[in-house]
């Protein structure tokens, strides 16, 4: 509690310590609607993959607000965190039959494979800029794509077998499965059959670790660093931080928590397939960055837990549904970044004005 | 002789994505902003010319004008509605709603023409035999290469010569200092749009008479493949559209014919991202040391 | 206290888009009204009726397949409810063809108080519900989820159309009486489950009937809009039949691109197919020649009535979906029949009567003459072979 002492804290750290106890309230909250039989089956269905996608939103978070380059293919690390994880469960179900430690030990191994990822994909990327930089990490989302695409995985007693299937030929019988064995990932057809262990406590926890490890790094010295990078990259190379190397260090450590958000996405649904982390899924995830507040977590929190329920609660509209998404998505974009709607806003919270009017001269 | 059908195949498949790329390139080098939702304007293009053509049996070349009026002034409504209010927001905010528009104009596609798949009455058909048959080329795609060259070599000498074109570079350069010179910067904008969409129009009808089925996503992939090709070329810069189509187009020709029809997209990425390292700005884009 | 605003703005513009949502509930309710559907509103005034949900895509890139089930189900829904006796409630969700969105589908089914469940329509979301469904107990028919996937190891799942590998087995065996000698070429689509359960099956008995594959490629999402690469392969390969496990939409551009190179194999497709002479705009003579492996034609006489019906309704010609989703909603009706159930059964009680009884059952629909299940839930029903003569089904 050493920030309390401060004479002084500033608006962004209050609201990020707050989000602690507001994640935890929340959660408190759900948990006691859930077990006294409250919430309905549909909203239960969407607590673990919120959670995936809030984990997913603040990592994100990381690379495009906090190191400040865009990234237009975050499913591709969420992907292998998945794939990896289905594995690592599947293949583990005889050894380990505790569905808890099952669950820890494929997050963590779809975290590893991320961040190994997101280290060799970051090489490349990481010398770019801008546009550019946004542009070559699509590319590498869609190969990430194809290539899980063309995976076939089996596990069976002598352990894992895998090819790729680049010249499309081969099959699942190709992997010569001994007896007993199982089809893990069988390419297009996807993970199938997979034992869902994913539970909205897990998601909670990451949740609550992602917030931890995000906003204590933008607090330490590397977060210094990145955040220093950030706003001027020729300042902060000419004072000594090497660019490369904090840029690196950031944008593994998101990679690393996309994992894991991917790894307990892919043990909470049947049948998980390549197709589903495309550029679609990568842009979804950018939108609640970018209407959660760039560098903002708590906004993360909340705009990925609203936009994602959102398409949900609009089911009664029918065919109008996307549709009013869409109008939604453009709509809040324009209040939360025009000047003057911003002000009509304003009007509408008297409380709010006086402050407002004088942070924004 | 089949290599040279694979690159036929590839040349036309990259007169198209040249097309789509010149409107992203020249929308991202006036206005800063990636306009994803330039696909789908080129989709409503394509629905448009499909509308005039099968409902109101007007004749293919009236129907492209039809659909460029229509497109232009979609265009302009969109960016007046949609991206000026944002002209001093970040450029993520901008891309975020340029997503929102492309999600509502293809939903509202869905809504409009249904979810079946129309085929598109292609503007010319037949195909130029050569060498005993062996060698046939699609008269849409010769087509397609010779609207795409003169689109070019018309937005070269447009944004060269003419006063509005001065005016659209004036702004790419620095907005700010267009303002203190008398240019309308809004205007600029909004005759950008308006002419990147109509170019959208163009590519919609190109690319449906070449590859002829119509559906409310029928623009989102080839809009990112052409967003990819102006990056390639070097966003911003007309030929650079140009050409990172062509390329792309030859190369996932190629990639197709001889290497793997699964990988080809991978391929092509891996070319991207290869080019990219070495020209950081693309192949003819400009490199801006920065200013300290 | 800038990210304070937004937060609060984002939260007031929730709000205003909630008070829409209601309004635009009332507003859908009442447009289905007067097209003469079932919908929640009716529900709650007739409680003796069955309440019969359906998931499948009807927004996105994979819509059509949705909405032509969707319908085909509405107006078997609506005959039955019109002969009095079992009545259903009927109400359709939206999945976009993606296994998330549709568990959440079939989640808000399951709270408006779905006792049957007609889908997933396509099978990679059909594999994650039907698991959901197996340990819920719902009875789940899918029209036309074909995967084995989706019935394997899951006694409540049942399906219209055939499993993939009896269709790959099927074209294989068919190719191999019909044509042999000749040799064949393979495109299909890479990235989906559908395609590539096909063309595996399909790979395998024709390497047991020694048919020769000359050349093989594939395609993916992204690269599904020029095929003239693989046209040309196949042609230079020397190709005399080829082999389409696709869906009409790409397979109308292989026919296209195929003519522009003067390319005239047999193309050979398999249900998917099916559809394709519907398509606005095509031109019949494309097709000409076309064999494709179907159980449904829109010419066939037994569908005069609910092709006109169809018409009618949407203005468009049904495909194989649409008469797929008809005949499902047709053999709960007989299976409910059969079984004794009534609509104020459970769930769970109904699954388990319908599971007992749908092994029993032999039905005659619009898809087949004479369709029985085994256990696992796969059908077994004879594909017609039809060749495509002057725009309209024949059989060879």
């Amino acid at each position: 509690m050493n920030f309390l002492k401060k004479s002084k804290l500033s608006t962004s750290a209050l609201r990020d310590y707050c989000s602690f106890p507001l994640v935890t309230v929340v959660f408190v909250l759900i948990t006691i609607l859930n077990n006294s039989g409250k919430l309905n089956k549909s909203m239960q269905g969407l607590l673990v993959p919120v959670c995936c996608y809030i984990v997913m939103a603040i990592s994100l978070n990381l690379t495009v607000g906090i190191m400040g380059e865009l990234s237009l293919g975050h499913a591709g690390f969420m992907s292998l965190g998945a794939f990896t994880g289905v594995v690592t469960s599947q293949s583990l179900i005889g050894s380990v039959p505790n569905d808890t430690l099952r669950l820890v030990i494929a997050i963590a191994v779809g975290a590893l494979v991320a961040a190994f990822g997101g280290f060799l994909i970051g090489l490349p990327v990481l010398r770019l800029r801008g546009d550019y930089l946004a542009i070559v990490t699509l590319a590498f989302g869609e190969i990430i794509m194809d290539i899980v695409n063309c995976l076939i995985v089996g596990h069976d007693e002598n352990g894992l077998h895998l090819i790729f299937n680049f010249t499309g030929e081969k099959t699942v019988a190709d992997l010569n499965l001994a007896e007993g064995g199982t089809a893990i990932i069988k390419g297009a057809q996807g993970a199938v059959g997979t034992k869902t262990i994913a539970s909205f406590a897990a998601g909670f926890i990451l949740i609550m670790i992602t917030l931890f490890v995000v906003l204590n790094f933008i607090r330490s010295r590397t977060g210094r660093a990145v955040l220093a990078l950030r706003d001027n990259r020729i300042a902060a190379e000419s004072m000594g931080v090497n660019v490369m190397k904090y840029k690196m260090i950031a944008f593994v450590l998101s990679t690393t928590l996309a994992g894991m958000a991917g790894a307990l996405y892919g043990l909470n649904f049947n049948m998980i397939s390549a197709d589903k982390f495309n550029f679609n899924t990568s842009i979804l995830v950018l939108v609640f960055v970018v209407l959660g507040g760039l560098g903002n977590m708590l906004g993360s929190i909340i705009a990925a837990t609203i936009l994602y329920i959102l398409p949900e609660a609009l089911r009664g509209l029918a065919d109008y549904r996307m549709l009013m998404y869409a109008i939604v998505l453009i709509v809040v974009m324009l209040a939360t970044n025009n000047p003057k709607v911003k002000n009509l806003f304003m009007k509408i919270i008297p409380k709010r004005k006086s402050k407002e009017g004088g942070a924004a001269q | 002789m089949e290599f040279l059908s694979y690159l036929i195949s590839g040349l036309s498949l990259g007169s198209v994505y040249a097309i789509i790329a010149l409107g992203y390139t020249m929308v991202y080098g006036i206005a800063k902003m990636l306009n994803f939702a330039h696909g789908d304007v080129i989709m409503v293009g394509g629905y448009i010319s499909y509308i005039a053509v099968t409902r109101a049996g007007l004749p293919g070349w009236l129907s492209v004008i039809v659909a460029m009026a229509v497109c232009t002034v979609l265009g302009v409504i969109i960016e007046g509605l949609a991206y000026r209010p944002l002209r001093s927001a970040t450029s993520l905010a901008v891309l975020i709603t340029a997503i929102g528009v492309s999600y509502f104009l293809q939903n509202a596609a869905l809504l409009i023409w249904g979810a079946n798949f129309k085929t598109y009455p292609s503007l010319i058909s037949g195909t130029l035999k050569l060498f005993d048959n062996k060698l046939s080329i699609p008269y849409v795609a010769m087509l397609t290469i010779v609207v795409c060259i003169l689109i070019m070599v018309g937005l070269t000498l447009f944004t060269s010569k003419t006063k509005m074109g001065k005016a659209m570079r004036a702004c790419s350069e620095d907005k700010g200092a267009a303002q203190l010179m008398g240019i309308n910067v809004n205007k600029t904008i909004s005759v950008t749009f308006a002419i990147g969409s109509a170019l959208a129009a163009i590519a919609g009808v190109l690319l449906c008479s070449s590859f002829p089925t119509l559906k409310p996503t029928t623009g989102s992939m080839p809009g990112i493949k052409a967003f990819t090709a102006a990056v390639f070329g070097g966003i911003g810069s007309i030929p650079g559209a140009f050409l990172g189509g062509l390329l792309l187009g030859i190369i996932e020709s190629f990639a197709k014919a001889y290497i793997s029809t699964q990988l080809a997209n991978t391929i092509v990425f891996a070319v991207l991202i290869v080019v990219l390292l070495v020209r950081p700005a693309g192949l003819l884009g400009k490199y801006v040391p920065e200013k300290v | 206290m800038k990210k304070f605003v937004k937060v609060i703005a984002l939260v007031l513009c929730f709000a205003l888009i909630a008070a829409f949502a209601a309004c635009g509930g009332n507003k859908d309710n009442d447009s289905n009204k007067a097209t003469n559907a079932a919908n929640p509103t009716n529900a709650q005034t007739s409680g003796e009726s069955f309440k019969l949900g359906l998931i499948g895509p009807l927004t996105g890139g994979a819509a059509i397949y949705g909405n032509a089930a969707k319908y085909g189900a509405q107006i078997a829904v609506d005959e039955i409810n019109a002969k009095g006796g079992i009545q259903f409630d009927y109400k359709a969700e939206d999945d976009e063809h993606d296994p998330e969105k549709s568990v959440n589908a079939y989640n808000t089914l399951c709270d408006w108080g779905m006792q049957i469940l007609v889908g997933p329509i396509t099978t990679k979301p059909a594999v994650a519900v039907s698991a959901e469904a197996a340990t819920d107990r719902v009875f789940c028919l899918t029209p036309s989820a074909s995967s084995t996937d989706v019935i394997n190891d899951k006694d409540n799942m049942f399906q219209v159309c055939f499993t993939d590998p009896n269709q790959g087995t099927a074209s294989a065996d068919y190719i191999a009486e019909n044509f042999a000698g000749k040799s064949v070429a393979v495109i299909y689509k890479n990235d989906d489950a559908y395609s590539q359960g096909i063309r595996d099956t399909f790979v395998a008995e024709a390497g047991k009937k020694g048919v020769t594959i000359a050349y093989e490629a594939s395609f993916t999402d992204a690269t599904a809009t020029d095929f003239s690469v693989q046209v040309t392969a196949a042609k230079a390969a020397n190709a005399e039949i080829v082999f389409l496990p696709m869906y009409y939409e790409p397979a109308s551009i292989i026919l296209k691109q195929a003519k522009d190179i003067d390319y005239a194999p047999i193309f050979f497709g398999v249900d998917g197919m099916d559809g394709i002479l519907g398509m606005e705009g095509f031109d019949k003579s494309l097709a000409e020649g076309v064999m494709l492996l179907t159980p449904f034609s829109a010419d066939d006489p037994k569908a005069a009535d609910f092709v006109a019906a169809y018409q009618a309704a949407y203005g468009e010609i049904p495909n194989q979906f649409a008469a797929d989703g008809y005949d499902a909603v047709y053999i709960i009706y007989e299976a409910l029949q059969a079984a004794g159930c009534t609509a104020d059964m459970s769930a769970a009680d109904i699954c388990e009567k319908l599971v007992a009884v749908m092994p029993t059952l032999t039905v005659n629909g619009l898809t087949g003459e004479g369709m029985t299940w085994d256990a696992s839930g796969a059908v077994s029903k004879a594909p017609m072979a039809v060749v495509i003569k002057e725009g309209a089904y024949v059989t060879p």
